[in-house]
């Protein structure tokens, strides 16, 4: 029959060769291949001192962004919520009383406003989602925790800082 | 005399008690870290620099682990069963000569705790009681997977204890003496007589029917069956947890460690290092040197054992003894005849 392709490849069953059923020389060829090892570069990046470079679009922890005059964006309109695959995003609404005009930019803002990171699988679709550009995933990696209860980040690890005070003034 | 006789025997006794244990304990970190780097990887590095303070981390965990022992097994042999593992593990260590005597004043102290005459024998007699420990933790487990690593340990040192035996026989032979002490003293410098005078190259065969025997007896990879994971679990010690478990481990590391010595004093000259005549040096500053030279082979054999361990795969278990009835034990009776026809030979047109 004609070989469909030139990559078969026939294996032939011979008896091993004395220097074969002797073991030694295969043994001391495998010791010589794993003591080359010994002496090539570790490929290890040891990750909280080390990290490796980040690609342009990488995603990481989100962050909720401040305008030009420090207040918060996002307008709690509930749009990255829908369009997150993962339904990681939570938020409650508030209405933007008299005087709070310096914390936020429109009348409605989220009160609350949670992600669960053990829920996140880092898409990118709330960022996509918003019309406000509130929402970022600019952050570094998400810390490893102990508990579940730990990992639901609230405003207080999502908003941004503030500007320094020379700045908005 | 007789006091002072007893501290310093006793002195020596814990010195060694200590570096063997000391030996031991950075030996599992040194099995990472050469497992990693052969492995392209970087090892225990977060427990102090270098993760030196690896093994000190991994002794408080064992200790503070808890403590379980099975309601059907046999509480006084599981009990017995780690504690004759390392004190076996332990003894071995006696009648090693880690160097020349040194004199202090009008002293003269000999850096061995014991020269028996028949010290070979004692290693013998130690080794084979090591797989008591074995036997006796798996056997008192009271568990399938124990017992059949158990079974594995007693027949593989069986069959493996014959061939050592016999590969001794030959070097017994060239060197006419049972002690230690004397054999290692037979190999002193280097080169003599228009050869090497170590061991090792006046018993190459024996030499590494040994070396295997020893990978076998230690129940070092490729010889890990008694407590192979992939079938068994953990073998031996699969019921055991907390400090028991962590002897049990701590005497495999002794047991490399007494091992890597007998081998380095009986083929490769023990405390002795080429040119050490021709240095001039006063006879203490050799016996320090020993001491160096001694540790350093000690250190290789060690470096030995976990570089075959991260090559070599496991054997079969059919393997393993096709391997050492039907070819190490044929092997080392060839070499008996061989050393016997050498020496005859040897005597007759070189004397
Ligand atoms: S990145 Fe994706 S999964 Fe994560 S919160 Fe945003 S939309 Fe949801
Ligand atoms: S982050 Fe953007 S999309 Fe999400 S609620 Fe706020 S404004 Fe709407």
């Amino acid at each position: 029959m004609e070989a469909l392709s030139s990559k078969k490849k026939v294996l032939e069953q011979k008896p091993l060769s004395l220097s074969e059923r002797l073991y030694l020389p295969a043994i001391l060829k495998g010791m010589a291949t794993t003591i080359s090892h010994l002496f090539k570069r570790v490929p290890t990046v040891k990750y909280p001192e080390q990290q490796r470079e980040f690609s342009k679009n990488w995603r990481g922890m989100h962050s909720l962004k401040r305008d030009e005059q420090g207040r918060e964006r996002c307008t709690a309109c509930g749009l990255c919520a829908l369009s997150c695959p993962a339904e990681a995003i939570t938020m409650i609404a508030a209405e933007r009383q008299k005087g709070e005009e310096n914390l936020y930019r429109e009348e409605k803002y989220a009160a609350v406003y949670e992600i669960n990171m053990l829920r996140c699988i880092f898409c990118g679709l709330c960022e996509e989602a918003c019309p406000k550009e509130a929402i970022y995933l600019d952050g570094p990696i998400v810390p490893a925790d102990y508990l579940r209860k730990d990992f639901i980040y609230g405003k207080d690890k999502l908003v941004e800082q503030p500007f320094h005070a020379e700045q908005a003034n | 005399m007789e006091l002072a006789l007893v501290i310093q025997k006793f002195i020596l006794v814990i010195v060694i008690f200590a570096v063997s244990l000391l030996v031991a304990m950075y030996s599992t970190w040194a099995e990472r870290k050469v497992a990693a780097f052969l492995q392209d990887r970087v090892g225990p590095n977060r427990a102090g620099p270098g993760g030196i303070l690896q093994p000190l981390a991994d002794g408080i965990k064992m200790f503070t682990k808890e403590e379980i022992i099975p309601l059907d097994s046999n509480k006084f042999l599981f009990i017995a069963g780690p504690s004759l593992a390392i004190l076996t593990a332990c003894i071995g260590s006696a009648v090693i000569p880690w160097s020349t005597p040194l004199t202090i004043g009008s002293k003269t102290i000999p850096l061995q705790v014991t020269d028996i005459n028949v010290g070979i024998l004692y290693i013998f007699g130690v080794v084979s009681l090591g797989v008591y420990g074995i036997l006796i933790g798996g056997w008192a487990s009271n568990n399938k997977y124990s017992l059949m690593g158990a079974i594995r340990a007693a027949s593989q040192n069986i069959s493996y204890e014959i061939a050592m035996g016999l590969s001794i026989i030959a070097l017994l032979m060239s060197t006419g003496s049972l002690s230690l002490k004397v054999i290692v003293e037979q190999q002193s410098g280097f080169w003599a007589h228009g050869w090497f005078t170590w061991n090792a190259f006046q018993q190459p065969l024996g030499f590494l029917i040994f070396l295997v025997c020893a990978f076998a007896e230690t129940n070092r990879t490729p010889f890990d069956l008694p407590e192979c994971e992939t079938e068994l679990i953990g073998g031996y010690h699969t019921e055991y947890s907390s400090m028991k478990l962590g002897f049990y481990l701590f005497a495999e590391y002794i047991n490399m460690f007494v091992s890597s010595a007998v081998m380095a004093s009986l083929y490769f000259g023990g405390y002795n290092f080429p040119f050490m005549h021709h240095l001039g040096l006063d006879a203490n500053w050799l016996s320090i040197l020993g001491i160096v030279a001694m540790l350093l082979k000690t250190f290789f054999f060690i470096f030995l054992f976990m570089w075959v361990r991260w090559t070599v795969p496991r054997f079969r278990y059919d393997q393993l003894m096709d391997l050492g009835w039907k070819v190490l034990i044929p092997l080392s009776i060839v070499n008996i005849v061989l050393t016997g026809i050498w020496i005859t030979v040897k005597d007759i047109y070189f004397k």
